[in-house]
């Protein structure tokens, strides 16, 4: 069986949540003469924006440029999400006061999602990136279809899940880890996977996916799916 | 392939399981009693009333109406979380599961005819017993302090009123005054609560009485996080804390709790707070049961039985089982493989290999969290470790944000996992 670890900008309705991705990929020209993004990218004027949503403010390394503010706010513990990104490409002023990013923002929201969306595709983890309810994330690896097709066996995935349990929570409460119950069977799978193989950073939720056969997931995503 | 609850797995079920189902009397509904109402008791009694749907009848056996956490309790002392945030009850697991919950103490267990005595008299009947009491202090292990002068020397190891207590004497310690921590020799519960118990102080100190001293008196070289706490101190409470180890006489530390000195191989020190937290053992009533080899009671991990008598399940902190750490994490690990297996056995339900797992998470200043983690599995002498890993020294703040915010998670899952 093989992964597949999809690289193409995911089409269809998944991206609609924030905004239009391939609208971003042309609103990225504002940005383009100064930043880089995908395969290679380099700093330029600006840093790299590869693996933007999740990256502390002022965190890429070899990019020595940052102003004092950026670098401070990064420190104090200012993350890129939608939120923060949102404000700062709106007017980037308003975020980091003496920013070196020579850039005036742009006022339109919706070209601001669109570009907001086109950026995230090419973060870490897309899916992890709170915008939208699970169903609503692009998958971001693409298992062999056999993978997909086993058919879990809910009695065993509710014992499995007994262990997941002390900290999602079955009623789906979310006070600070994720709430797993009720996704489509495909993308529980899917985002199982991305933990074992480690696309998902999570050092807890690697070691947990790092021990479950694709059986064991295919029960969990059957179990949790009903719940 | 969808199999029915009662036939046994074929591939994945440990054949060692499939014991007959013989229950007291053989008419009624097999009985399982559960002694502690902690992490590892009331977990497995959730558990096994839950999944039996009614078919195993379940009495829980707990002395406590109030179940005070440990784990965060330690925030309490940090002022990060109120008592109240820390205490549960039993009233949903009696109500919605069926569970008869006793409140009483468990104070015999006759091992041939299967029952228990409670305190106030009643005894009741088992076809399996899970003992869950967590721990009890070693008499003299540090000399001059015993459970008489606990509350002059608070040891706050099992939570509610000593980590009140403790609490206050630290709130009322002269400015530039010193605490001092007897920390307890290996194995004890929960590897890291005494040093998370230290930064939490320190938080609380800097901020209210930041010329105090922290004294840590400690007989083990090396501890849990070691390296993550020490970096954690030095930048958030430079100077405030002096760890002491057994190169420097800590251990043979004896106190005097009316003098309020502790006394390091031979050098006496004047403190104003004293947390003792003495060795540790089984909850005594494994002891009365029978049931110890040394301080703790050594069980099969595949099934959490006891290897001195296969009617009885030992869970968290007082099993001796191998690689896992005393936490509650575990207990509830535990306690989910114990439940499985006694319905197994009682009422011939599918039993599935055993996983284990755990993470501990410490606070060590605001917003600074740090954890260590692992995977067990059973082999047939113990449990087994797996895989792990644990945080690293250097982490950016967004990141120690991240996983203290993970830490608030997982209470609320665990405490809802244990009480319904
Ligand atoms: C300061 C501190 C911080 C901690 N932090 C963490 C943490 O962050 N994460 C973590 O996973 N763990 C933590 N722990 C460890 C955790 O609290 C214990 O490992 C866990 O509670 C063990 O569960 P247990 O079921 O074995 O015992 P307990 O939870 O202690 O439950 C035992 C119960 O049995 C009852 N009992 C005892 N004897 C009898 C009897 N004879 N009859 C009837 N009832 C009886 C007691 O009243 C008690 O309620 C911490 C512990 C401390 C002290
Ligand atoms: C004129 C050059 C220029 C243009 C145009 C520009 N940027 Fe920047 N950008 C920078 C510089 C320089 C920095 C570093 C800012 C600092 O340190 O204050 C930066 C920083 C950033 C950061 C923070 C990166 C980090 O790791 O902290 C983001 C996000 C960003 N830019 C997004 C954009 C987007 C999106 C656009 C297009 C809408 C854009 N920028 C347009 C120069 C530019
Ligand atoms: C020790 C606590 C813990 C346990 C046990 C645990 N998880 Fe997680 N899980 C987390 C955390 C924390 C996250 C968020 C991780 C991240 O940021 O990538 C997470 C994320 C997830 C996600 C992705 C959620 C999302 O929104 O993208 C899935 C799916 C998941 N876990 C499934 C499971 C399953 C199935 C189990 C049991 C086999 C399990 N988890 C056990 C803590 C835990």
């Amino acid at each position: 069986m093989t992964f597949v670890i999809v690289v193409g900008i995911a089409s269809s309705s998944s991206a609609d949540d924030i905004g239009n991705a391939e609208k971003g990929r042309e609103i990225f020209q504002k940005c383009a003469a100064c930043h880089q993004i995908g395969q290679d990218a380099k700093n330029r004027v600006g840093p790299h924006l590869n693996s933007l949503f999740g990256r502390a403010a002022g965190g890429v390394v070899d990019y020595t440029k940052y102003s004092k503010g950026m670098s401070r706010a990064g420190a104090d513990g200012l993350k890129w999400d939608l939120a923060s990104l949102d404000a700062y490409i709106e007017n980037p002023k308003a975020l980091v006061s003496d920013t070196r990013m020579n850039f005036r923002g742009i006022k339109d929201k919706t070209d601001r999602d669109d570009l907001l969306a086109f950026l995230r595709f090419y973060s870490d983890n897309p899916a992890n990136i709170p915008e939208a309810q699970p169903t609503a994330i692009a998958p971001e690896v693409a298992l062999a279809p056999e993978i997909l097709a086993i058919v879990g066996d809910t009695e065993y995935g509710e014992y499995l899940s007994s262990e997941c349990k002390t900290c999602h929570q079955s009623d789906g409460t979310d006070k600070g880890i994720p709430s797993i119950t009720g996704w489509p069977v495909d993308d529980f799978v899917v985002a199982m996977h991305a933990y074992k193989i480690k696309i998902r950073p999570h050092p807890v939720m690697q070691l947990m996916a790092g021990r479950l056969s694709d059986e064991e997931i295919a029960a969990l995503a059957a179990y949790f799916s009903e719940l | 392939m969808k199999l029915t609850r009662r036939s046994f797995i074929g591939t994945t079920a440990a054949a060692t399981l499939a014991a007959p189902y013989v229950h007291a009397g053989g008419h009624g509904r097999p009985k399982v009693v559960v002694i502690g109402g902690g992490a590892g008791g009331a977990t497995a009694a959730r558990y096994i009333a839950k999944d039996s749907k009614g078919e195993i009848d379940v009495t829980l056996v707990e002395p406590s109406r109030s179940y005070y956490t440990c784990f965060f309790s330690n925030l309490y002392l940090g002022g990060f979380r109120s008592l109240d945030s820390i205490a549960h009850s039993y009233g949903t697991l009696a109500s919605a599961y069926g569970i008869n919950v006793v409140h009483d103490w468990a104070v015999g267990i006759d091992r041939d005819a299967r029952t228990v005595t409670l305190a106030g008299g009643t005894s009741l009947n088992y076809d399996r017993l899970i003992l869950s009491p967590g721990i009890d202090f070693v008499d003299g292990s540090v000399p001059g302090w015993d459970v008489s002068t606990q509350n002059a020397m608070p040891h706050a190891y099992k939570a509610g009123s000593q980590t009140e207590l403790l609490k206050a004497q630290i709130e009322a310690m002269p400015q530039g005054g010193t605490f001092a921590m007897v920390a307890p020799p290996n194995p004890y519960r929960c590897p890291p609560g005494p040093y998370e118990r230290v930064s939490m102080i320190a938080h609380k100190l800097k901020a209210e009485n930041p010329t105090a001293k922290i004294l840590i008196v400690d007989p083990k070289e090396k501890f849990s996080k070691q390296a993550l706490f020490e970096e954690g101190w030095n930048t958030n409470y430079a100077g405030m804390i002096e760890r002491i180890g057994p190169d420097f006489g800590a251990d043979k530390v004896s106190v005097d709790a009316g003098a309020m000195t502790v006394t390091i191989d031979g050098n006496v020190e004047k403190v104003d707070v004293c947390n003792v937290i003495p060795a540790m053992k089984a909850g005594r009533i494994c002891e009365i049961a029978g049931i110890t080899e040394g301080n703790w009671a050594p069980v099969n991990g595949h099934t959490m039985q006891s290897r001195i008598d296969e009617n009885i399940h030992v869970l968290g902190d007082a099993s001796a089982q191998g690689d896992m750490p005393k936490s509650g994490f575990s207990a509830n690990s535990q306690a989910k493989v114990a439940a499985m297996a006694v319905r197994g056995a009682l009422t011939g339900s599918k039993v599935f290999p055993a996983k284990f797992s755990n993470t501990c998470w410490s606070l060590i200043d605001t917003d600074n969290g740090v954890k260590v983690g692992a995977t067990y599995q059973a082999t047939d002498e113990k449990i087994a470790k797996v895989d792990g890993f644990v945080s690293q020294t250097g982490e950016d703040a967004a990141l120690r944000k991240a996983t203290y915010e993970e830490s608030i998670g997982w209470y609320s899952g665990i405490t809802s996992d244990m009480f319904g």
